[in-house]
């Protein structure tokens, strides 16, 4: 009989499987998990504080930071707060711009995910495959915004500005020759809309390549199939939400039930899952990305045939376009107040969630009537998530914590903050 | 919306008439503000009786400075404003006896499709308060977030250890007397051959001034 002996493990904070800084001391019996501590708060930038020395829109650009994934969810929050608080109505135009591209960021979190994910647990082509769709999401958040992640384009009032007529070219270079650059730009000739349109049109069957490369795949199913198990009763009670709680089979998306901005005239289904295990978390996020792809279809055909303003009227909110701040007296001390003091929001206190593609994101934002928010909460989906990995793990193969780790979709700007 | 939630408000009067007990509708949100002392009994009453199953969020809220301008903005000095010379603290207002400490707790109803906030003024010096981590299991990280970065202490907690802040951290650095440039820089001493630790040498800096502008607009 040989003498098994019991370890602590230190996993991470420089691990590939760890999605960044998570420090795992793992204490195993031979190969078994008996209990996780994980270490957090390696990325932690104190951005709630921060947040509270600055004017409410300085602290906007921190939110594409936090989960750096799904940059425009996080800002959604943000500008939802401030917006409840001072009472702006935002431009319905702004509210489908601001719904499509949370539901482009959703596409782009998920494939992220997919990719990552899968990585971790061997499959490596899915990685390049989900690249491949992530670079023409991240093209429009170029083309609308200027940056390519964080793009500080939802503004308190609307966004920043309006859907660009055209979308950049490619170029020849040394690694494409014009005939592989004319055939890249062939979809970028026409306005973003078009450019996203024929992205729609195209996903669905890349889903499906997708999933024959994982969904019936025999060492996929062995890596997820009962690996995480959470109950529904747990799932509640450990603060689950989004794919997390769907994929035990509890139907809660806030985007159906407490919908904002246009979500409730837009038609989409809710994924859920049976048992609660990894394979199933894996399935609910690869139909989220089908429904969020019709989503994104609707609010096209919208857009299309609806122009009109993306921004409040109200220059204590939104400044002055350049030239009227040129021209007009007015205008330019809207513009000097704005960018140097910023803009005052009455005193009270707001939470607002947004379905995020993690979960549950929210702001709790205390105003105490000041240019700066006095208390800037966030609650970040993936902490509570991560909060449950020595229960979700407890009991499993040392393998399957990375497993895990994946199926929670961990990204440590929003759990370090 | 506001229907239902006055229609909740009306249900919990009912049920704690028994405690003191502050209630408020604002901004389609409800808001409860319960004593310490009572704080376990109305958190089990709300997730068994009023199906609050979830608890989305728990976090510390300091009032050191509430409602605390860096310029006096109703009547203008006649030595004019001065700028960017802040340092960011205010002076501690001894004769007000406010508390200062508040833990908020965002909880959420699946069956009723509600939210309720819960507010709870932690007393003493260090602030103390019950945990509810046996009536909500997601409080672990958040209670252990709310005392490393304030320093409130949950009675209950069965691990109650620092979670974001670096090992051997000192102070509670989201204290609004804490400065936000923090105490201690690091850096490596390549006589010492290791990293040493020395006091700040930025000194606290305000860009924006922070000022309360009454709005008459958001007036009444």
């Amino acid at each position: 009989m040989p003498e098994i002996r019991n370890y602590t493990l230190n996993f991470g904070p420089q691990h590939p499987a760890a999605h960044g800084v998570l420090r795992l001391v793992l204490e195993l019996d031979g190969e078994v998990i008996e209990r996780t501590d994980p270490h957090i708060g390696l990325l932690h930038r104190g951005t709630e504080k921060l947040a509270e020395s600055k004017p409410f829109n300085q602290s906007l650009p921190y939110m594409d930071r936090l989960d750096y994934v799904s940059m425009m969810c996080n800002e959604h929050a943000y500008v939802m707060a401030i917006e409840r608080l001072m009472g702006t109505k935002v431009p319905i135009r702004a509210q489908y711009i601001r719904v499509m591209f949370d539901e482009v960021t959703r596409i782009l979190n998920h494939l992220m995910w997919l990719g990552a994910h899968a990585l971790d647990i061997g499959a490596m082509s899915v990685f390049l495959y989900a690249f491949r769709e992530r670079e023409d999401l991240v093209d429009c958040y170029e083309a609308v915004s200027g940056a390519r992640m964080h793009a500080a384009y939802y503004r308190p009032g609307g966004v920043y500005r309006d859907l660009p007529d055209k979308m950049p070219h490619y170029k020849a270079s040394q690694w494409h020759n014009d005939k592989e650059v004319k055939e890249l730009n062939e979809s970028r000739q026409g306005s973003l809309l078009d450019f996203l349109e024929d992205f729609t049109q195209r996903f669905p069957k890349l889903v499906d390549e997708y999933e024959t490369l994982l969904t019936d795949n025999r060492i996929w199913k062995q890596r997820t199939v009962d690996i995480g198990i959470v109950s529904p009763e747990r799932a509640l009670n450990l603060g689950f939400s989004g794919p997390m709680l769907r994929g035990s089979g509890i139907a809660w998306d806030l985007r159906k039930k407490q919908p904002y901005e246009v979500y409730d005239k837009l038609d989409f289904d809710i994924p859920i899952g049976v048992n609660g295990d990894s394979y199933d978390r894996y399935l609910v996020r690869m139909e989220e990305m089908r429904q969020s792809n019709k989503i994104v279809k609707q609010c096209i055909n919208w857009l299309r045939n609806n122009p009109g303003s993306v921004m409040v009227d109200d220059h204590k909110v939104a400044p002055p376009n350049r030239e009227t701040m040129k021209g007009d007296m007015e205008g330019l001390i809207h513009h000097f107040k704005l960018f140097t003091e910023g803009y005052c929001v009455p005193e009270g206190q707001v939470y607002q969630a947004v379905e995020h593609p993690k979960g549950e994101f929210g702001i709790y934002l205390v105003s105490d009537g000041a240019n700066k928010p006095y208390r800037l909460k966030i609650r970040a989906p993936g902490f509570a998530h991560l909060a449950s990995i020595n229960e979700m793990a407890k009991g499993h193969m040392i393998a399957d914590i990375v497993a895990i780790i994946g199926t929670q979709d961990i990204v440590f700007g929003e759990v370090d903050r | 919306m506001t229907n239902s939630l006055e229609t909740l408000r009306s249900e919990l009067e009912e049920r704690f008439a028994d405690i003191p007990f502050l209630t408020e509708i604002n901004y389609d949100e409800l808001t409860i503000e319960v004593p310490a002392a009572h704080l376990l009994y109305v958190c089990e009453a709300l997730r068994n009786r009023f199906d609050f199953s979830q608890l989305m969020d728990c976090c510390g809220v300091d009032y050191l400075q509430y409602g605390q301008a860096d310029w006096d903005t109703e009547t203008a000095t006649s030595s004019g404003f001065s700028r960017g010379v802040s340092k960011g603290v205010y002076e501690e207002d001894e004769a007000t006896e406010k508390q200062r400490f508040a833990v908020v707790y965002h909880l959420l109803s699946i069956k009723r499709n509600q939210r309720l906030r819960l507010v709870c003024f932690a007393e003493g010096n260090p602030p103390y308060i019950d945990s509810v981590i046996n009536i909500w299991n997601s409080a672990d990280w958040f209670e252990r977030e709310a005392f490393d970065l304030y320093g409130i202490l949950f009675n209950g907690h069965p691990d109650l250890r620092r979670l974001l802040t670096d090992y051997g951290f000192i102070g509670h650095p989201f204290r609004k007397d804490f400065p936000l440039t923090g105490n201690v820089e690091m850096r490596y001493d390549s006589e010492k051959k290791r990293v040493v630790y020395e006091p700040v040498s930025i000194e606290p800096r305000t860009l924006v001034p922070k000022v309360i502008r009454h709005d008459n607009r958001y007036a009444d």
